[in-house]
């Protein structure tokens, strides 16, 4: 654990050297590309000119995930129930990712106008389909064996799925929660750009439009901090909940 | 009390029948075993007296009530341990029960103790060996609320060591309370071992074509296996086994 950490930080530390002297020696202008001792020292001289934007966000992200793991959730054990469902829906849901989300969010400022709404909207289509598409396969490779023994026991239908096919389906769910727990604040960022009154979005486009890189790449930096701390709950979480799991030591 | 009749027992899947007026009973206490070649339809006759298919016909009585076409009747062991990895032992022997009434986790514990796994109780299934599983497997149908038990070869997956030591400890937590057993195996020595009466199938269509009563006292043990009464009785099962296989 800690020597992968550690081969991980070397890459950075030297990719961040490498900028460094660059940028320096061929003296790139700022507004080109900042050099990471501007990039930090900025972070810190303006934090209190945008810490409202990085909690805005944090807000945005955490409502959107939520109901978009709501709505994954829902859609998966809708379909898992009802074959006919799934037959009609399965497409539609693919069609559904293949549509590009900075297509989509103009038309949804169009329909629900600049409010929450079409925030929300936008970071549950990014983030509820990994969760259905995971929750469905998990649900679906329920052990054969189990379910034999549960019918014979004479189990109904409905406590096959509670207490057979549903925790199966939690492994999976939790590899669906990662990738949506990234997507999301990618999602909210997104979705800040179309018009809102704070946000990191927000910022960026600001920041970008007056030429200023290094508040650019502050954002960046936020946007890959919230990215950590989402998975790594979410990492967190699924450890203390697939307790039961063989541990990784113990399989090699 | 429980007793399971089986009266004209006929099932077939396309064109191919897999029984035909099949026909035996299981008496009060008694330990039955089933025996058969691979293929010769004793999962077939499990699934039918479980309620998984319905016969084409024929009846299934479990203490004179019908029982073809319902499930839960009978409490079940299958060939696999089937434990669910994310309980513990002692939350995979009341799943059973839980499917019909509140678990006596109480109960439960003593069983597990009398089994010897006490130190397991809180331990998930991947933390015990194949033959701690099987017992684990076990001790869920006998906790179950229905009285008669249906063993599917719980023990073909084990080794010839571990399988002789899962027999004795079967007949021990079996004489305790002596419920009704039907047990489906293709290993003689096992069978004449473990029951009171052997039924010796034949296969497509599966029939019982000779049925032999074992009289050995209880409690047996392994020395059992190796008098020349028991060889005997061997000899006689292989004898009707291997006349069918020639025919």
């Amino acid at each position: 654990m800690f020597e992968k950490s550690y081969s991980a930080i070397i890459v950075i530390v030297s990719i961040l050297t490498i900028w460094e002297i660059t940028s320096r020696l061929l003296q790139i202008p700022t507004w080109i590309l900042p050099a990471p001792t501007t990039i930090v020292q900025e972070a810190f001289t303006s934090w209190h000119n945008y810490n409202h934007h990085i909690l805005s966000t944090i807000t945005l992200t955490g409502s959107g995930f939520a109901i978009g793991v709501s709505v994954g959730l829902l859609i998966a054990i809708l379909l898992h129930l009802v074959p006919r469902i799934r037959e009609a829906l399965y497409p539609l849901l693919i069609l559904s990712q293949n549509i590009p989300i900075i297509v989509l969010a103009p038309l949804l400022v169009i329909w629900f106008g600049f409010g929450i709404t079409p925030k929300l909207l936008i970071i549950t289509l990014v983030c509820f389909f990994p969760i259905a598409v995971a929750t469905i396969d998990g649900l679906k490779q329920t052990n054969p064996e189990l379910i034999h023994y549960m019918k014979m026991a004479g189990a109904t239908n409905r406590q096959i799925f509670t207490k057979l096919e549903l925790p199966h389906a939690i492994p999976q769910l939790f590899s669906g929660l990662k990738i949506s727990a990234t997507y999301s604040v990618m999602g909210a960022v997104i979705s800040e750009w179309l018009g809102a009154n704070q946000g990191i979005g927000v910022y960026m486009t600001l920041a970008s439009s007056s030429f200023r890189t290094d508040r650019v790449f502050v954002a960046i930096f936020f946007i890959m901090i919230l990215c950590l701390i989402f998975f790594s709950l979410i990492i967190t979480a699924e450890r203390l909940i697939l307790k039961w799991r063989p541990s990784e030591e113990g399989k090699r | 009390m429980s007793t399971l009749e089986i009266e004209q027992l006929s099932k077939s899947f396309g064109s191919q029948p897999i029984l035909e007026q099949l026909q035996f009973h299981v008496k009060e206490g008694e330990f039955v075993s089933l025996l058969g070649p691979s293929g010769s339809g004793k999962s077939t006759i499990f699934h039918l007296i479980g309620g998984l298919y319905k016969p084409d016909y024929g009846s299934i009585r479990l203490n004179g009530n019908e029982i073809s076409g319902q499930k839960g009747s009978i409490s079940y062991m299958p060939q696999t341990p089937s434990l669910f990895p994310w309980r513990t032992i002692l939350e995979n022997v009341t799943l059973g029960v839980e499917l019909f009434e509140k678990p006596d986790k109480e109960k439960a514990k003593k069983m597990l103790e009398r089994a010897g796994l006490a130190d397991y109780i809180d331990a998930y299934p991947h933390e015990l060996s194949g033959g701690m599983r099987q017992r684990v497997a076990f001790i869920r149908s006998i906790l179950s609320p229905q009285p008669f038990i249906c063993l599917d070869e719980p023990f073909s997956a084990l080794d010839e060591f571990t399988r002789l030591e899962m027999q004795k400890w079967l007949l021990s937590i079996w004489d305790e309370e002596r419920p009704s057993v039907l047990f489906v195996t293709h290993n003689i020595e096992e069978a004449i071992f473990l029951s009171d009466r052997i039924l010796v199938l034949g296969s497509k269509p599966a029939q019982v074509i000779k049925e032999f009563d074992i009289a050995f006292d209880r409690p047996r043990n392994g020395e059992l296996t190796l008098t020349s009464e028991f060889l005997d009785v061997k000899k006689a099962v292989y004898q009707t086994l291997r006349g069918e296989l020639d025919d």
